[in-house]
């Protein structure tokens, strides 16, 4: 990554979290100065309690889903791969489906269950993909993922098909995931949990290198392949686990940004996961804002504004890499 | 000795046979050690066993005379570096950064390239010939050009020994000839070499050491001129050959046609 890609991220991310912090359902970056001021008591609540946990908490949802999918690319060695595509978003979704079904009024219900989906979709899936001893298989990793993955939906159908419609609603909308219900509590959760994994994404990023040779190459070349994948595996995993659990199931960021900052930074990991936190964080909080300023009152789904932005987006870079 | 194998045999899950059968090889230090034999018949598993790579069902490898399970890749790929067969990338890299990669060994996780790595780089680029390269995508070389990268990436690990594994079987002549003399100067620095090769005739030229394997037995071994007889060479590929000294020399063969004056198959 050259100084200019990194000043050029540096200063989107900026713009990014000064756009997330002042625009919103009430006012634009006028309230943002008399939040910052305190003049209105109103408008810096709204800035302090809601929008700056909700504009970081994005960011750092962003940047964990983007570092999961760069990672996960990488171990399985096919760009189409995606942090939900290993069966996680079928557990997650199933946990939460039961959560509202049966346990609609507990707090923490709905997150807590989404993740314990999530992390028995990633064990099943790890126990399914380690054969022959103890080697992990990537393309069976993602054969047993998408298994996983079509099973818990099957079941999550069924409980929604069988549920009043309010229910319905309510699962419908966390499945496509939105920073609504943030906060500093589940902000400082989020960080806590977060902070361990992508730093072990990011110590492995010279690995990550290697492995994109072919595992016996990068034998050679000094790592420890059998032992990097099941990090990066269960890492990458468990970091999306925390990002579904406090804001639902957020598609496209980690199957498109990383594409993005390849052709941006190169691909060598070392400049590619700083590049992918950053544009990664930056992209989810400009979505967020367009999730929550488009047509307000009503909040968008921001998985639906990932979707709508991110998709014309790829295919303006797929016709520019074809030329 | 840099690698040795002792009494090594190698059973994969499944097969009728053992893939090698109780083979004993070493390559010492300063020394060119080819290794031949028909397709199948387990060099390429012998030099997976001595880079610990398969776990023997007996005997035993060494690097340096300690075993191979007990050094960390990392440590294994600071003294040996290793062209294999194969190798696709799945994403664009330059040629600088393919050759890079050989520094990984020696840097930590987080370490920055140092301005010695880039220079052992170019050293390398420039001595595998490849040096005008560094800019270009490795996807886009020709099929010597991305075996002389990988060569120079090997050398890029500053290796005490080299294993090779078929190096020149994508080189047209004179490339070929070029990476035969490279590798020899650099036995002749010291660094240990095990060269697998299908082209013996070439790598009797330059070889100490010769060694064929047949059906995951060790078939010969010794200096070139015990191992290029016709009986030795007809035997192992079972095909009629002819041996005549080359022009330094060293014992050359053709393998024959049916009705060519020779001995009979």
């Amino acid at each position: 990554m050259t100084l200019r890609q990194a000043v050029v991220l540096g200063v989107g991310a900026l713009v990014a979290l000064l756009a997330g912090l002042s625009f919103g359902a009430t006012g634009g970056p006028v309230a943002l100065l008399e939040g910052l001021r305190g003049s209105d008591p109103a408008a810096r609540t709204i800035l302090v309690e809601l929008r700056l946990p909700r504009v970081l908490l994005a960011f750092a949802v962003g940047g964990g889903l983007g570092l999961s999918g760069a990672a996960l690319q990488a171990l399985v060695r096919n760009p189409l791969a995606d942090p939900y595509l290993l069966g996680l978003s079928g557990g997650a979704g199933l946990g939460a489906v039961l959560a509202i079904a049966f346990a609609g009024d507990v707090a923490w219900g709905v997150p807590a269950a989404s993740f314990v989906g999530a992390l028995g979709a990633i064990a099943l899936v790890y126990r399914l993909s380690v054969v022959a001893g103890r080697r992990l298989d990537p393309r069976v990793l993602l054969l047993s993922g998408v298994v996983v993955g079509a099973f818990a939906a099957a079941i999550m159908s069924a409980i929604i098909t069988l549920s009043p419609a309010t229910q319905l609603r309510n699962a419908f909308l966390w499945l496509l995931g939105g920073f609504g219900a943030s906060s500093w509590q589940a902000l400082g959760v989020f960080a806590a949990y977060a902070v361990v994994p992508m730093a072990l994404l990011g110590a492995a990023a010279r690995r990550l290198d290697l492995l994109s040779l072919g595992e016996e190459p990068a034998q050679f070349l000094g790592a420890d392949v059998e032992r990097t994948k099941r990090l990066v595996y269960l890492t990458a995993s468990l970091l999306t686990a925390a990002g579904v659990a406090v804001s639902g199931i957020i598609g496209f960021v980690g199957l498109v940004v990383p594409h993005a900052m390849r052709r941006l930074v190169g691909p060598l990991h070392t400049s590619l996961l700083p590049a992918v936190f950053l544009g990664s964080g930056s992209f989810l909080v400009l979505a967020d804002v367009v999730a929550r300023a488009a047509i307000p009152p009503v909040e968008l789904p921001v998985g639906v504004v990932t979707a709508l932005v991110g998709v014309p987006l790829f295919a303006v870079l797929l016709r520019r890499s074809l030329r | 000795m840099i690698l040795e194998a002792r009494d090594l045999t190698v059973r994969y899950p499944g097969a009728s046979g053992p893939a090698l059968d109780a083979v004993s090889v070493s390559v010492p230090r300063g020394a060119l050690v080819v290794l031949g034999g028909p397709n199948g018949s387990g060099k390429t598993t012998l030099m997976r066993g001595l880079l610990g790579l398969v776990s023997p069902t007996g005997g035993w490898t060494a690097v340096e005379g300690r075993p191979t399970p007990e050094w960390p890749r990392d440590e294994l790929a600071r003294c040996v570096g290793v062209v294999s067969q194969r190798e696709e990338l799945w994403v664009p890299l330059t040629v600088e950064e393919v050759v890079l990669m050989g520094r990984y060994p020696r840097l930590g996780a987080l370490t920055p390239v140092s301005r010695r790595d880039r220079e052992v780089v170019a050293g390398a680029l420039a001595r595998c010939d490849v040096a005008d390269l560094a800019g270009r995508a490795a996807e886009t070389l020709s099929g010597g050009e991305w075996q002389r990268v990988r060569i120079a990436r090997a050398l890029a690990q500053e290796p005490r020994c080299l294993v090779l594994d078929e190096p020149g079987s994508a080189l047209d002549v004179r490339h070929e000839m070029e990476v035969m003399e490279l590798v020899r100067a650099l036995v002749d620095e010291g660094l240990g070499c095990l060269l697998i090769t299908h082209h013996l005739n070439l790598a009797a030229r330059y070889a100490d050491r010769m060694a064929l394997l047949d059906r995951g037995r060790l078939a010969a071994g010794g200096p070139p001129s015990e191992v290029m007889r016709a009986e030795v060479i007809g035997a192992v590929f079972r095909w009629p050959v002819a041996v005549g000294p080359g022009p330094d020399g060293v014992p050359q063969f053709t393998p024959l046609r049916p009705g060519d004056p020779g001995p009979p198959a």
